[in-house]
């Protein structure tokens, strides 16, 4: 599959090339980047023409008609003609509408976040980007990913609102300060190399020192890289130092004695909330979870859960959500959700896969 | 233009003889004038509820997410002030009618007095505020710096007409009638605030019990009574500039500058003080009456 | 009959233009300073926009200057102060107010044919606001600066800017009453005051723009006004109200703003846009192909702009089932300009085209606009936004609007009428001449910008990768030969405030009432009551020499 799509991406990356227009864009380093490059390349054609037809027929009229002082009668008047002004408002009205729908149709694909993808947690901060690699391996401004594999990137910020871009990947999206706000984004890369990436948002001083890049590799190359290890743990590992750490394991007892909802399971599973609602217990959830417990209370239960607001930082978080994850249901394959939307048929997790492994191995899927 | 810039006059025509007294010069007649002058005011009015407007959009989407807080928030506000005010404000309303009423019959030493009887009810509505955000001060609920919740202490509404006299010249009443009303019993006809022995939990809406540690909670509470004091505080703005406008055309009517042709200064005022009382009537129940029982 | 305030005798006015007009009726700093004259009131704001249109064009020059190399000229504190001061300036104090403030106040009573507005001392009020709030701005710029961009995001400018947010903010608040005091003139005005005979459908076009933009001023600068008060009270007090830590939503803020910026930018392009339709009609001698049409076209403008602000948030963690309808409608609101364009466009055919400037900066708009609104298309497309937002794209496609625009629709304006609103004519010449500069330069200033963006250089960056700096070398090369244009504009119309040729009633033959009095007019406009009995834009042979027009005529005898 990939190779296909590493095809087809070259063979479109040949198609500007042909008209001598590859210098206007970049890499075509994502699966959906040619997808927006044929909307914009429509739109630039589009354009051209638009404005050859209207400066033409300006320059045009300008000679033809050009005002002979002397000898020049006024003008004849034209009210209007309503058959002209109709087409010119209809035709262009369905000229949008068939950009609107393109336009939507590669944004739901980019919304669409794949349930089966790798997870990479990534943390905007002034000024930098921080990333996390659920095996462990944390990087600050650099990235390293596998080719050919699906990413989902789960964001959140520690300050001011920012922006996760990777111009190759036609990839871009705010990350917000908030108790129930991780953006989520994904892409696939479909070529080796060094991109850049860069904060979108101004976020102060040194916004336009935020940038970095992003270091695709080929599987094998990714694998050596991954076994170079921090040495510390795996995310998951670390989020379950911090659950017994910060005290969660008194309550949230696996064998559902304490007053608390036992946890085991509960990833991707929808839940029942007092007052008749229902949610499922994504990364948002379980981020709200822990900073604004009395959001959103699991029905059957009394709301003592206290707010770990200031205590826990947006890294340990991901690194409890990894660990929560890491005891969830195994993953479903293909199932997708669009981001941000609770939709109760979402199942799956990302890493899924076997329980902690206190030994440092790293996870199965990773071979 | 008459005294900043020179300019010839021709000589034996006096230019101003026949126009009504009142009509600006760029108008043709009254009508028009005061045709313009209803229009402006109209279209400036719309901008003050594009400018209110904001403020109820936020108030609106912080409800929906924190029903809860803004439900305890609410009952700690003292709806017998805040009906009281409505009723004063509404009767500042029917004086101001009275007063276009008198001008539109050239009756200016009327317009004066119902002028001044308006300009009456708008200070005792400003002075009840005073002493609703002095309340708010003193438990602790202005959120800013020393807030804290839940609520300690909350002052009590006046129990008669003594009373409540008494707290709007400034004296307190005396005798067995505490300001201070003791918390361990719910306050009457509110059933959402009945406190726990031991003080530091209580129920609102629904029955859940909240931690007063909760900082999520506090920090949602103190978020209604921001835009309490800031809705309420803009609106008390808009009437003290209201008073103002009402206390210039007193002093003017009382000087005789309106007739019974001229008089426009005081429906348009008039349209904003109606103005700023409908909005007194959308904030009273949005902020005083959420999720309150009989 | 309106008042008769002078009599200039026949015979010296032919030679020295008209004795008494608005700008000799009184002498001295108060009569300026305390006037009531539409007209008077319209030349304040013009030197007081002026000046801020070049103080934020030197801003501009230094964003470009910094940008020539990765290096940078400065550190990135101060780039950052520079292009919000930049931003701030340029929306509030010159787009904003330009054309309305200036060639509005001065020309709508008088298209009408009516003595004044309708409230004359809320217009010089509105001034007032507008100096006032032109002054707290410069302070807060100069003392210390803003930091924050113009759109003053949360929580970064509520929490965490070390910078003049708070003054800035009052700033703001004040110019956006002098906005809307304007608005409110111009509403009522339409309303209640057009002169016997000229119905809605004979109203010059350049009316109905002005009408369209007031309505938008009146119902979208409130909200800014207490989008700008509860982000003060933020900074200050901290109520939480965008603060996630205090439970607050900075995308709260996002909304509000932009549910006033994003109309606020067609207050900025239907001026100019009424504007254009007077050049061109006026300058091809042929009525607007389909008037009707155009002119309900800038009230579904108005109407439409309000419901496409979410545009400005597909990224910002908007749902996405509401970027579909945001984008859905920000199609909508691109047709009726579209109209407009090829309205104008079928208005030149069998037309008598003149080469002068005025034509020449419509035409301009046009050719400028029609990229500008092109490339808006791009940015509502998800997908492609997803990418092209906060980058270099925005950036082009908002200058090709606003400048190639808004800029050249008011440049165009100022040249039209210059010789009614001074009494001189500029040099047709150096206009023409100072026209193509800034054609060109502006092109290369902002051309490669687009392509910056795709390539993926966000905005408000100091510095940037390397493989960038060719495209920005080009773009501050673009932006010195645009300032140079601009700078030939201002020193010839300078120049042609004691040199300039006379200027007569009508030396376009151009149609309009505004034609049909004397350059300048007298303090009221016209000394008969103009009353209009043909249809908007109907040429007929003029002689160009006349000194008055049919109303601008001193009545005869009284010496």
């Amino acid at each position: 599959m990939p190779g296909n799509l590493l095809h087809s991406a070259q063979h479109f990356a040949l198609g500007p090339k042909i008209i001598g227009m590859s210098w206007m864009l970049p890499d075509q380093a994502s699966t959906y980047a040619p997808d927006v490059d044929n909307l914009y390349m429509f739109l630039v054609g589009l354009t051209v023409v638009l404005t050859v037809i209207i400066s033409g027929a300006i320059l045009y009229f300008f000679t033809k008609y050009r005002r002979r002082e002397h000898s020049d009668p006024i003008p004849a008047h034209i009210e209007g003609s309503v058959i002209l002004e109709t087409a010119w408002s209809v035709i262009p009205f369905i000229i949008c509408l068939f950009i609107f729908a393109w336009g939507a149709k590669i944004y739901l694909e980019q919304y669409s976040i794949p349930n089966d993808a790798l997870d990479v947690y990534v943390v905007g901060k002034q000024w930098m980007w921080k990333f996390q690699h659920p095996e462990g391996q944390r990087e600050i401004n650099e990235l390293h990913i596998p080719v050919g594999k699906k990413i989902r990137f789960v964001m959140g910020t520690e300050d001011v609102i920012h922006s996760f871009f990777i111009p190759a990947f036609r990839m871009k999206e705010d990350v917000v300060p908030g108790p129930n706000r991780y953006s989520t984004v994904w892409a696939e890369a479909t070529m080796t190399g060094k991109f850049h990436i860069f904060c979108a948002e101004y976020c102060g001083t040194g916004h336009s020192l935020m940038d970095g890049w992003v270091t695709v590799m080929s599987d094998k190359d990714y694998e050596d890289w991954l076994a170079g290890g921090s040495g510390t743990g795996t995310m998951a590992e670390k989020g379950a130092a911090l659950f017994t750490q910060y005290g969660c394991v008194t309550c949230h007892r696996s064998d559902a004695q304490g007053q608390c909802p036992k946890l085991e399971g509960i990833y991707g599973k929808s839940q029942d909330l007092e007052g008749g609602t229902s949610v499922v217990a994504n990364d948002d959830y379980i981020r709200e979870s822990i900073l604004s417990p009395m959001a959103k209370i699991v029905k059957g239960f009394k709301p003592v859960m206290p707010s770990f607001q200031g205590q826990v930082s947006e890294e340990q978080l991901q690194q409890l959500i990894a660990y929560i994850k890491s005891i969830g249901p195994p993953e479903e394959v293909g199932a997708k959700s669009v981001a941000g939307k609770d939709t109760t048929k979402a199942h799956g997790t990302g890493m899924g896969g076997p329980p902690i492994m206190m030994t440092g191995q790293t996870p199965a899927n990773s071979k | 233009m008459a005294t900043t810039e020179t300019e010839t006059r021709p000589q034996g025509v006096d230019t101003h003889a026949d126009r009504p007294r009142g009509l600006v010069h760029h108008f043709d007649n009254m009508e028009q004038q005061r045709e313009a002058g209803t229009l402006g005011m109209w279209w400036f009015l719309l901008t003050e509820i594009m400018f209110f407007g904001g403020m109820f959009l936020a108030y609106t989407i912080y409800r929906h997410m924190y029903f809860d807080a803004f439900a305890a928030g609410s009952n700690v506000l003292n709806i017998w002030w805040g009906a009281f005010n409505t009723a004063v404000l509404i009767a500042s309303s029917l004086t101001m009618a009275l007063a276009v009423y008198h001008a539109q019959t050239g009756n200016y030493k009327k317009v004066t007095f119902f002028l001044i009887f308006t300009v009456f009810l708008g200070t005792v509505f400003l002075r009840v505020k005073y002493i609703e955000y002095s309340n708010k001060f003193e438990e602790h609920v202005f959120p800013a710096g020393d807030f804290r919740w839940p609520i300690e202490e909350k002052a009590g509404p006046p129990q008669n007409f003594g009373d409540l006299m008494l707290m709007l010249v400034g004296l307190s009443p005396s005798g067995e009638h505490k300001a201070i009303v003791d918390m361990q019993s719910p306050m009457p006809g509110n059933v959402t605030t009945a406190y726990a022995e031991g003080g530091s939990s209580y129920s609102v809406a629904g029955n859940i019990p909240v931690e007063a540690s909760d900082q999520g909670f506090a920090g949602h509470v103190r978020l209604y009574f921001w835009i309490y004091f800031v809705m309420t505080g803009f609106h008390a703005l808009h009437m003290i500039i209201g008073i103002g406008l009402l206390l210039t055309l007193a002093w003017q009517s009382w000087h005789g500058k309106f007739t019974r042709e001229y008089h426009s200064y005081i429906e348009l005022t008039g349209l904003y003080w109606h103005f700023v009382d409908i909005v007194w009537i959308f904030l009273f129940p949005l902020l005083y009456l959420v999720d309150r029982h009989l | 009959m309106s008042s008769i305030d002078t009599l200039p005798t026949e015979a010296n006015a032919q030679n020295d233009g008209p004795v008494l007009n608005y700008l000799n009726n009184g002498h001295g700093i108060r009569s300026w300073l305390l006037t009531k004259d539409h007209k008077r009131i319209a030349i304040l704001y013009l030197i007081s926009v002026s000046i801020f249109f070049t103080i934020g064009g030197i801003y501009a020059l230094l964003i470009r200057i910094n940008l020539l190399s990765p290096e940078g000229l400065f550190t990135p504190d101060t780039y950052n102060r520079i292009f919000t001061a930049h931003g701030v300036i340029m929306v509030f104090f010159f787009l904003v107010p330009a054309v309305p403030a200036i060639l509005g106040n001065f020309l709508l009573p008088i298209m009408i044919g009516a003595k004044d507005l309708a409230f004359p001392k809320i217009n010089l009020l509105s001034w007032y606001c507008y100096v006032v709030a032109a002054i707290l701005a410069l302070i807060a710029i100069l003392g210390g600066g803003i930091d924050t961009g113009w759109t003053f995001y949360t929580p970064y400018s509520s929490s965490y800017s070390n910078s003049n947010v708070l003054l800035a903010g009052l700033a703001i608040f004040v110019a956006g009453f002098s906005s809307i005091l304007t608005g409110i003139n111009f509403i009522v005005t339409v309303h209640t005051m057009r002169a016997p005979g000229l119905t809605w459908f004979r109203l010059p076009l350049f009316i109905w723009a002005h009408y369209a933009t007031a309505l938008v001023i009146m119902l979208g600068t409130p909200v800014l006004a207490i989008t700008v008060s509860l982000l003060a009270l933020e900074r200050v007090a901290h109520i939480g109200i965008f603060d996630p830590a205090l439970g607050g939503d900075p995308v709260l803020f996002q909304h509000m703003f932009w549910f006033y910026s994003h109309p606020a930018v067609y207050i900025m392009v239907l001026p100019a846009m009424g504007v254009v339709s007077e050049l061109i009609a006026n300058m091809s001698r042929k009525s607007i192909f389909g008037y009707k049409l155009v002119a309900m076209s800038s009230l579904a403008i108005a109407v439409f702009g309000f419901v496409v602000w979410g545009h400005h948030l597909f990224v910002a963690t908007q749902s996405v089932y509401l970027g579909i309808i945001f984008s859905f409608l920000s199609y909508a609101v691109a047709i009726p300009s579209a109209i407009k364009v090829f309205n104008w466009t079928a208005t030149l055919y069998k037309s008598s085209i003149s080469y002068d400037t005025p034509m020449l900066y419509g035409l301009g708009f046009i050719g400028l606009f029609v990229i500008g609104g092109m490339t808006g298309l791009f940015l509502a497309a998800l997908g492609l936004d997803v990418h092209m937002t906060d980058t270099y794209f925005v950036i082009a496609h908002f200058h090709y609007v606003m400048v190639g625009g808004s800029l050249m629709g008011f440049l165009g304006g100022m040249h039209l009428w210059w010789g009614k609103i001074t009494g001189r004519m500029y040099p047709e010449f150096w206009a023409r001449a100072a026209m193509v500069i800034q054609f060109v330069g502006f092109n290369l200033t902002f051309f490669p910008q687009f392509i910056l963006g795709y390539l993926g250089m966000p905005r408000r960056y100091a510095t940037y990768p390397p493989e960038f700096q060719v495209l920005h070398v080009l773009s501050t090369a673009g932006a010195t030969i645009l300032g140079f244009g601009m700078l030939m504009t201002i020193v010839y119309f300078i120049w042609s405030l004691k040199k300039g040729q006379r200027a007569t009633a009508n030396p376009w033959g151009a149609a309009g009432l505004e034609w049909k009095t004397s350059s300048p007019p007298p303090t009221e406009n016209f000394y008969t009551q103009p009353i209009v009995t043909t249809e908007v834009y109907d040429f007929e042979p003029v002689d160009k020499r006349d000194m008055f027009g049919e109303y601008g005529r001193p009545p005869q005898g009284v010496e």
